[in-house]
């Protein structure tokens, strides 16, 4: 199983390729909705996308009040 | 009616493939507009027998292929009004969906939605009235209406329970979260995922193998294997009126219309 770190690395890979921000401008604790300016439909997108790379189920309401990378690479990680 | 140049949506049949393409910004919500030309559309699809022998209902839209019912025009048009105006004007709408979506479901053509993207509430019962459904994998799929106090109005729990299990069928309502187009294949929902942005393309290609069958022997199939839920539907419109009602209704609207949270549908 990753670690936390890899798997927030994973994460920040990902997103910064869906929504073409610069790698390096992404750090573990940013709010993703701010940095990748992303909407609620994006949202979405961005939680299809964790879970098809991580083949694992993500329920909506897990994250609710989730802001940051590393809070989605938690939940992630309680899945994984 | 061969072509059809809608403001919400658009038809044209071609070489026995009747093709109904969604395009109201910004999700293909459905509203007294669309409602108006889906009834068009039902019209048209009776009449089709003869020129189209499979319907592929799909949207242009990069958003997805349907965000459900058109809330903020339900609120506009309802919030304030008196109890039995206000039932009266739901049940209008809500009678007037279901004849469109039974006509669609009971059609001798075999029905198949190409979805993408967002597939939620009205629009995931569209997809329920279709007979395959074929998903893009980054579609996601859910029925968020117990959120505003609502059971999903639009045939959708007679349709999800003649498809899948009971589990599934709590878990997507009592939740209201979503599922992606894996999970919606695994359990049953989805029949083929496609790569990302060829659901429209492998619906067409599905829509060419049917093709080859003999129509009336498909139309004896279909109606043998997919029976309409007529009183399950009936006892929907009683309890989404009388649900309708409810103060919890007219405030989750107010919410959902007001929100600007990163995830409004949930509750």
């Amino acid at each position: 199983m990753p670690t936390l770190d890899q798997t927030i690395d994973e994460i920040l890979k990902l997103a910064a390729n869906s929504f073409n921000v610069p790698r390096e401008q992404l750090a573990a604790d940013d709010d993703f909705f701010q940095k990748l300016n992303i909407n609620s439909l994006q949202a979405l997108e961005l939680l299809t996308r964790l879970e098809n790379h991580f083949t694992v189920e993500l329920p909506d309401y897990e994250f609710q009040g989730v802001t940051s990378f590393r809070g989605l690479a938690e939940r992630i990680q309680a899945r994984l | 009616m061969r072509n059809f140049q809608g403001k919400t949506l658009s038809w044209k049949i071609e070489s026995g493939v009747l093709e109904l393409a969604l395009h109201r910004e910004p999700c293909n919500e459905i509203g007294l507009e669309t409602l108006q030309e889906l009834e068009v559309f039902a019209e048209a699809l009776k009449e089709a027998q003869s020129d189209a022998s499979v319907a592929v209902i799909y949207s242009t839209l990069a958003s997805g292929f349907c965000a459900g019912a058109d809330l903020r025009e339900t609120y506009r048009l309802t919030q304030g009004l008196p109890r039995q105006e206000k039932i009266a004007g739901v049940r209008d709408f809500i009678t007037r969906i279901h004849a469109v979506f039974n006509t669609i479901d009971a059609s001798p053509l075999v029905t198949i939605a190409a979805v993408d993207g967002v597939c939620f509430g009205g629009g995931l019962e569209l997809a329920l009235v279709c007979d395959l459904i074929v998903a893009d994998r980054m579609a996601r799929f859910c029925f968020p209406e117990l959120r505003l106090g609502l059971i999903p109005g639009f045939g959708g729990i007679p349709r999800l329970k003649r498809d899948l299990g009971n589990a599934v069928v709590r878990d997507l309502l009592f939740t209201g979260r979503s599922l992606n187009a894996t999970k919606a294949q695994a359990v049953g929902l989805v029949s083929q995922v496609a790569a990302e942005g060829e659901a429209l393309r492998l619906a067409r290609s599905t829509a060419e193998q049917i093709k080859k069958f003999d129509p009336n022997t498909r139309a004896a199939a279909k109606k043998f294997l997919k029976p309409i839920p007529e009183q399950e539907l009936r006892q929907e419109i009683e309890i989404f009126c009388e649900l309708f009602t409810q103060p919890a209704v007219e405030a989750g609207l107010r919410k959902f219309v007001e929100s600007t949270e990163a995830l409004p549908y949930l509750p």
